[in-house]
């Protein structure tokens, strides 16, 4: 097999529609008789409900309303737990739990509506923090507040805080983030008795969704389908809650006898969907005089939210990305995913990772400067090298070395220049102060430990009449550009041109279950799938007779064709198989976490006013070993727009919580970076194939997450001395840790170990 | 959008005289809708309580900048995209242009109007402070006829104004120095927003002070985000005038300005955050006078 599409920039599938416009999104679609639906919410972050009353000034009769009484299945959005109602009854744990769904042709009026209908909610205590949650100030979720405690243990800890020359504590802190895809949540539901329920919708998971209807209504997979339309962006936003808006449609669809719509404005979208876990990482560690980290005692939390949802799942990758690209041989992690009465957090990409990160790597550059010894010089001295194992006890059998990509991206940034300039620069009176600093990393692709072999992810691919090749899976396009890699792979897996290839739209009705399109998993798990079942249709192929070696692609289109004329249909599948090496305990936390992992290097060059502490993004170099690059421009793409993200995370994002709802819903109070706050972003990639990727491709779209946050906050450290230890790092956040002069010795407890 | 569009009305008299008649009539129940940029946000919010409205976009009468010896004087409906491509602003008033180029983006400043700006009456509006640095004047105009105010004393409270219901706000004067006049101006303009373009302002800064040799011969200084109104700090302008530049007690009359501004905490920012801006921004002044009198390095 040889690459022809793999590695170049092609077009992308759906460009020409996006750009013409003629691609249809959910709310460009519309049915005969179909009307709109809304969702009227708690506004208390806990009570107790006791009554719903329907206002004056409404024609009440001409609306459709629907409240938990009208389900006809379990009230709950099936995910992990179940322990999330698709509608309130009786108890409220957030300030914007759906309550009641009102369905009406008229949006305007249907808006008056929403505001009209009463609830009477006695008011409970509520939970607004990690650390309240912990400190059961009140109980809000099970007996202790926490979804779900892991630890990884490795080595002998006590041994190497006993052994160390010092150790040194830090506390840190990531906020929420909201994810931002240009499309708000939406979808269109109809329901008959016949055919069940039909979902059309903005998403990233149909299967998911599906899950979702089959236990609310009480039917069978047949009769609850979804089906996926072009969808404006996700991130993580439109893994699990489309199960809840496509619940609500539907049952307000049932209900009205005719196909419901349900938009979210930019406000409900914000206030009521997911966000990024917020979370509080203390980080102990146990460190000898040249800069050796020898133990690692971290304590990791992230509010869940008032429901579980997909808490545990992310508490664990962040949980194993906490110890990072290092050897440390003694590593001690706690885990705890805890509750809290604000609507659940949930996916966004990086999923955990991002937030343990920040912890351990604004950690490494407080060691650092305790010791005096430079950031890149410390993570030198820890690199964990192929052979060697990380915190789960994984071997690293990805051929990579940390030193040499760190070289690399030194050199790009020039650091070394940089350093030496700001340092006579920063002496003189000027206002503004530069600095530079890094942040080392790894990203797990695919789906944690066990979890692609439970997931048994199936692809197909078929034949049309017309000879061309149809990708059949459930993964989808959210903008990554999962058409053009599926046909990029598929067409080299066949040695055909790239329009031979077409992606069809994912539809429970049509594609086999490829799994969430989450985790960077699209490219490397499925894509290895579709690379698999289109070498068995070739095999057909070849064996009908109607095709020899060597063909050109009209001749492989004639077979295509004339098979499905002679036979009916050409189709071929794969199912996932998971590499045989891979070994984990789920109960443990030991083995391999992932398949394989992404390693990065980014460096960030940064200025800070310190006439209004504003810190500015001037440069940012992104070296990442990704296996192999399937598509150049969509891969940049993805690096510079995670960047971007995080480069708002780390500085301007700021979710304002007053009693568990975001305060500040909207896009002129969420400061999101434009183009003119951002840098060039420089993205850079080194490959080193993994054998279970589709010509060695690893994950890349969450990765770019994971780095902007710490190195942003070291090289304000480098710039004017300030340990910051939370994000966002705002102008407040700055200046208050400026006035405090915040140093290693505030941010990081230093204990010299006595010795004896 | 989460107005209930029925509820609302919007009638398009075609000239001056016919809206200032319908405001007249009956004070009050329609308010001007100029660009729009302030009320739409409102109302695509569901939080617009008005609901009748007269527009006056279309009002030829309050377009234009004339520029004649003494005044720069400028219509009601002058865009920030108008106020950016005239020179005269751009020489004499450049903080007029620094405010307008900063305000919104480009969509914004093709859209918003001096005039919306003004009567809005936000305390974190970004031409205001100019407008009070540069001694400002304002028009309104009712069938009772027109008068000037001066902006300083425009503003009365958190979101009130002088304006009375029937009145519109029709033009903006900006007073030009006489010619011959001695000495130089420093103009210093800075808005602090949480984001480079598309933001609103934390604290906004705007001073416009004359120095004859290394005496200051006036100052004023203004600020916005600071106080419930665009605030001019007049203790502080006080203290400024007739001070020799050279020998400036920053820190004295610092503390004057951080006891002339009452910011708040809000979900914007803190006001911690605001006080202490307000003062850096007024030592980087300070700053700015003595490069210009040639002391000191030169600031940014
Ligand atoms: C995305 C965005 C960004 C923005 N950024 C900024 C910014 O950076 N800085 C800033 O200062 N503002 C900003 N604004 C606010 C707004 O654009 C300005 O205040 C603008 O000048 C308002 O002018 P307008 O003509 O659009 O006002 P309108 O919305 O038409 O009217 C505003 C108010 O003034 C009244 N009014 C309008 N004209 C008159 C008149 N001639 N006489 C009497 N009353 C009148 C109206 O009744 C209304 O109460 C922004 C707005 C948006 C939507």
């Amino acid at each position: 097999m040889k690459n022809r599409l793999i590695g170049t920039s092609v077009p992308r599938k759906e460009a020409f529609d996006k750009v013409t416009g003629r691609a249809r999104y959910v709310d460009d679609v519309s049915f005969p008789g179909m009307i709109y639906g809304t969702t009227v919410r708690s506004k208390v972050a806990r009570g107790r409900l006791r009554g719903i009353a329907l206002g004056p000034g409404i024609p009440w009769d001409e609306f459709v309303v629907v409240t938990a009484k009208d389900i006809p299945g379990i009230n709950a959005i099936h995910l992990i737990n179940d322990d999330q109602p698709c509608l309130a009854d009786g108890v409220i744990n957030h300030p914007e739990e759906p309550v009641v769904l009102l369905a009406h042709p008229d949006k305007h009026l249907l808006e008056k509506a929403r505001q009209a209908v009463v609830l009477d909610i006695d008011e409970l205590p509520a939970v607004h923090s990690i650390e309240d949650a912990l400190a059961k100030t009140a109980v809000v979720w099970g007996e202790d507040n926490i979804f779900k405690r892991y630890t990884i243990e490795k080595g002998d800890i006590a041994e190497a805080f006993a052994n160390a020359d010092v150790i040194l504590e830090g506390h840190y802190e990531t906020g929420a983030q909201e994810q931002l895809y240009i499309e708000n949540n939406g979808v269109i539901a109809s329901y008959s008795e016949e055919a069940g329920v039909t979902i059309w919708g903005s998403l990233q998971c149909p299967y998911y969704i599906q899950k979702a209807l089959i236990p609310l209504f009480g039917v069978g997979p047949e009769r609850a389908r979804v089906i996926q339309l072009e969808t404006g962006g996700g991130f993580g936003g439109k893994e699990e809650y489309p199960s809840m808006i496509a619940s609500h449609a539907a049952l307000l669809a049932k209900k009205a006898g005719v196909p419901v719509k349900i938009i979210y404005d930019r406000a409900e979208d914000m206030a009521a969907t997911t966000k990024r876990h917020p979370s509080r990482t203390v980080v102990r560690a146990a460190v000898m005089r040249d800069g050796t980290v020898v133990g690692l005692d971290i304590d990791f939390a992230i509010d869940g939210g008032a429901y579980s949802t997909l808490s545990q799942v992310v508490l664990s990758r962040g949980l194993i990305h906490a110890a990072g690209p290092y050897s440390c041989p003694n590593v001690h992690i706690l885990g705890r995913a805890v509750a809290t009465n604000s609507p659940p957090h949930g996916a966004f990409r990086g999923f955990g990772a991002p937030q343990s990160i920040f912890a351990l790597e604004r950690h490494l550059d407080e060691i650092g400067k305790y010791l005096g010894i430079a950031p890149d010089e410390i993570r030198r001295r820890n690199f964990v090298k192929p052979g060697q194992t990380l915190a789960t006890g994984q071997v690293v059998r990805d051929d990579v070395d940390m030193n040499v990509l760190l070289d690399r991206a030194l050199e790009a940034a020039g650091w070394g220049d940089k350093k030496a300039r700001f340092a006579v620069e920063n002496r003189e009176e000027g206002s503004v102060k530069r600095g530079i600093g890094l942040a080392t990393f790894l990203h797990g692709t695919g789906f944690t430990g066990s979890g692609e072999k439970f997931l048994a992810s199936i692809v197909g691919v078929e034949a049309t009449a017309d000879g061309h090749v149809r990708v059949l899976a459930a993964s989808t396009e959210i903008g990554q550009g999962t058409n053009t890699i599926f046909a990029q792979i598929a067409g080299d897996a066949l040695g055909v041109d790239y329009d031979v290839i077409q992606v069809g739209q994912p539809d429970t009705a049509f594609v086999p279950n490829s799994g969430p399109t989450v985790a960077s998993r699209t490219c490397t798990i499925v894509g290895k799938l579709v690379e698999t079942a289109a070498l068995g249709l070739r095999q057909t192929l070849l064996g009908s007779g109607l095709l020899e070696e060597p063909y050109s692609s009209e001749q492989f289109v004639k077979a295509c064709s004339a098979y499905v004329a002679r036979s009916g249909e050409l189709r071929a599948y794969a199912e996932y198989k998971q590499p045989p090496y891979i070994k984990w305990d789920e109960d443990t936390f030991k083995g391999d976490a992932y398949g394989a992992y992404s390693w990065a290097v980014y460096v960030a060059s940064v200025k800070v006013d310190t006439l209004t502490y504003e810190a500015t993004v001037e440069d940012f170099v992104a070296l990442q070993e990704v296996g192999k690059v399937i598509h150049p421009t969509l891969a940049a793409g993805q690096i510079e727009g995670g960047v971007a993200q995080g480069i708002g995370w780390a500085l301007y994002e700021n979710v304002v919580w007053k009693n568990g709802r975001m305060a500040n819903d909207r896009m002129t109070d969420y400061i999101m970076p434009t183009s003119v706050d951002l840098p060039p972003i420089r993205a850079l990639f080194a490959e080193s194939p993994y054998s279970y990727g589709p010509s060695g491709a690893k994950g890349i779209g969450e990765l770019p997450m994971d780095g902007p946050g710490p190195a942003i906050v070291n090289a304000i450290l480098d710039a004017v001395g300030i340990g910051i230890p939370r994000i966002p790092a705002t102008p407040e956040v700055v200046m208050e840790a400026y006035l405090a002069n915040t140093s290693v010795t505030r941010v990081c407890r230093a204990t010299e170990v006595a010795r004896g | 959008m989460r107005a209930h569009v029925a509820s609302y009305d919007l009638v398009q008299p075609g000239s001056l005289r016919e809206v200032l008649t319908l405001l007249a009539r009956e004070p009050g129940v329609y308010r001007p809708l100029a660009g729009g940029t302030d009320v739409m946000v409102v109302y695509a919010g569901g939080k617009l309580a008005h609901t009748k409205f007269v527009d006056v976009h279309g009002l030829r009468e309050l377009r234009g900048i004339v520029v004649t010896d003494d005044a720069v004087t400028l219509g009601a409906l002058t865009t920030y995209t108008d106020v950016q491509a005239e020179p005269t602003l751009g020489r004499e008033f450049p903080m007029m242009g620094q405010a307008a180029s900063e305000t919104g983006g480009w969509a914004i400043q093709n859209r918003g109007t001096l005039g919306g700006n003004i009567a809005n009456a936000s305390p974190a509006a970004d031409s205001p402070p100019a407008l009070l640095a540069y001694d400002a004047s304002v028009e309104l105009t009712s069938t009772r006829g027109a008068r000037w105010v001066s902006y300083a004393t425009y503003h009365t409270g958190y979101k009130t104004t002088v304006r009375a219901e029937d009145e519109l706000v029709t033009r903006v004067r900006i007073p030009r120095i006489a010619p011959g006049a001695q000495g130089s101006r420093v103009h210093m303009f800075r808005k602090v927003g949480p984001r480079k373009a598309q933001a609103i302002s934390k604290v906004s800064f705007a001073a416009c002070v004359d120095v004859d040799g290394t005496r200051i011969t006036s100052a004023r200084v203004a600020l916005g985000g600071v106080a419930p109104v665009v605030l001019r700090v007049v203790a502080t302008e006080g203290a400024l005038v007739g001070a020799d530049v050279t020998t400036l007690d920053v820190a004295a009359i610092g503390a004057t300005l951080s006891r002339e501004v009452t910011p708040i905490d809000d979900i914007r920012s803190t006001a911690r955050y605001r006080r202490r801006v307000a003062e850096n921004l007024f030592v980087e002044l300070t700053r700015k006078l003595k490069a210009h009198v040639g002391l000191g390095s030169q600031a940014r």
